[in-house]
């Protein structure tokens, strides 16, 4: 037996942890760059505000509607979403994280999963403030349709168990195709236009047209669909990773210039180890140390870290903040023999992105660009292709509704009378 | 390593000497978060501003921890949303009435209304205080 754990409306149900006077009311979250709609509240979605739809196409029904429009906040998301996913892991402990708002579970063994599953909902709510909805089922693809429901139905409490054959099959019977997992837009149109709309027809259609349409892909959604699990579990590590990249100089180095080369070539070795591992990463450190072996000359060792805007693994971001932060800690007259970077905080560049809706996403440009980066850079030999100064001027965003980093930042902090 | 190629040494810890005679007697040091962050995922830290809370030693700029896993109690300092603003007062509960009580003269109790908006966000367990 499957969990799902699926977080409702995560980003606009974060944004209310920190403002209850919002709730029961429209809220939006827009994308980076306020350009358009990412998460909506159940009421800003009853208000009629379409998901993806340009943020100043609504400027009219925001009014009309009383909606409140936050910027994406994603220093935010990212900690209310580590808080939730450590409080399941307290009651299951092998979760495969799959988003920054959804994880499965194995309840393999439990007794009363939907007790249980009743207890970590409740506790979520509690201890973080976010609505979860989880729904239980003998596969994956099953849980994620029982979890939508549970979304769906007030009745359920935001829990479906969903295990008897012929609850199953009346379900498929009317839940649409197109919102199964793995189905997909591309064969979602086409059973379409094939006259097949709901699960249980798809489940209907004979195994070998399956296979022969869909390949072994499409099987594994039509088996999944049958109870019978076939998407491997991916229990994620708990191990928090680190990428370090640290250094000591033959000579001591007194001037700013060179160290700003040497952190940027170390940060831009880090960020190609980060993408080779599908990582993205949220924090960034560097520190520099004087010759601490030279007892008679003056001593400065000094670290800084910073938490960033959203998670990256692009090579620009990275090279940029390491750069603000080393002159942050630079002090002129100071000989220094070693320093080092260090990126951490990660998350799976698949975990991101399935949340993030791609085609929306303005990064796609770096992201190809890091690509050929590290395409030549392998080819060619490291440090072929690399970046200039002038890819380092600071670039600022534009989040005109951003709310403060109330977890992740001293100054920011929520404010009581 | 093509780094080295450029004259960079790369780091290492050299062991020469006596081992200290401490080695063995090495405990973990004290972490401030273990000692009161006692459910990491439902603590949230908050800034005081004002002085309603005075006499029970909260001043404008301390810092509280709070925990949003402990159901208040009669008698707890907590933090509350009402009347769409944010307070910390002491909680007196008795039956159904709930009372936001200050901890200043110059202010007084604030009784719930019984069908207002009201929320216990969560309960303070600790107060920190910077005076240098």
């Amino acid at each position: 037996m499957y969990g799902l754990c699926d977080c409702n409306n995560f980003f606009a149900s974060c944004e209310r942890i920190f403002r209850p006077d919002l709730e029961g009311r429209p809220v939006v979250v827009l994308s980076n760059n306020d350009g358009c709609v990412v998460a909506r509240s159940n009421e800003a979605k009853k208000a009629g505000v379409p998901m993806g739809i340009p943020a100043f196409q609504i400027k009219d029904l925001v009014r009309k509607a009383g909606i409140t429009m936050f910027s994406a906040n994603y220093a935010l998301y990212g900690d209310i979403s580590d808080r939730v996913m450590t409080i399941l892991r307290e009651f299951v402990p092998n979760i495969e994280i799959y988003s920054i708002d959804e994880a499965f579970f194995d309840l393999t063994g439990i007794a009363d999963p939907e007790k249980l599953c009743r207890t970590i909902r409740e506790t979520i709510r509690k201890n973080v403030g976010v609505p979860v909805s989880i729904g239980i089922s003998p596969t994956k693809t099953l849980a994620k349709i029982a979890s939508k429901l549970a979304k769906s139905y007030p009745k359920l409490n935001g829990c479906c168990y969903m295990y008897r054959p012929q609850d199953i099959s009346k379900v498929l019977s009317t839940f649409p195709l197109n919102d199964v997992w793995g189905i997909g837009r591309r064969y979602g149109k086409r059973f379409t236009a094939m006259g097949i709309t709901t699960a249980q027809q798809f489940v209907d259609i004979p195994r070998e047209e399956i296979q022969a349409g869909m390949g072994i892909t499409g099987l594994k959604t039509w088996q999944e669909l049958r109870g019978i699990p076939c998407i491997p579990y991916e229990a994620n590590p708990e191990a928090k990773q680190q990428i370090r990249f640290t250094r000591s100089f033959p000579k001591e180095i007194y001037k700013l210039e060179t160290l700003e080369d040497i952190v940027s070539e170390f940060t831009s070795r880090a960020a190609e180890k980060l993408r080779g591992q599908n990582s993205m990463c949220r924090e960034i450190g560097v520190f520099i140390y004087t010759n601490i072996h030279h007892e008679n000359d003056a001593q400065h060792c000094e670290s800084t870290m910073a938490t960033l805007p959203d998670y990256t693994n692009s090579t620009i971001d990275l090279v940029r903040q390491a750069r603000t932060l080393l002159r942050r800690i630079y002090r002129k007259q100071y000989g220094y023999k070693r320093a080092g970077i260090w990126l951490s905080h990660f998350i799976q560049e698949k975990e991101y992105h399935n949340n993030l809706f791609d085609s929306l996403e303005t990064d796609d440009r770096d992201k190809k660009l890091m690509s050929i980066l590290d395409d030549v850079n392998k080819t060619f030999g490291r440090s072929t292709l690399k970046l200039g100064s002038e890819g380092l001027t600071p670039f600022k965003m534009n989040r005109e509704h951003l709310s403060p980093r109330y977890t992740t930042d001293w100054d920011e902090l929520l404010t009581v009378k | 390593m093509e780094i080295n190629n450029k004259g960079y040494l790369a780091g290492a810890d050299v062991v020469a000497g006596f081992p200290s005679p401490a080695d063995d007697f090495k405990d973990i040091p004290l972490d401030l978060n273990k000692k009161y962050v006692h459910n990491p995922s439902s603590t949230f830290f908050v800034r005081v501003k004002g002085d309603s809370m005075h006499g029970a030693g909260i001043d404008e700029g301390d810092l509280l921890i709070v925990d949003k896993s402990l159901t208040a109690m009669d008698g707890d300092i907590a933090i509350c949303f009402l009347n769409g603003e944010f307070t910390v007062k002491k909680l007196q509960i008795k039956r159904d009435r709930i009372v936001l009580v200050p901890a200043n003269d110059k202010y007084r109790p604030i009784e719930v209304p019984p069908d207002s908006d009201f929320l216990v966000w969560g309960v303070v367990r600790h107060i920190i205080k910077t005076i240098r």
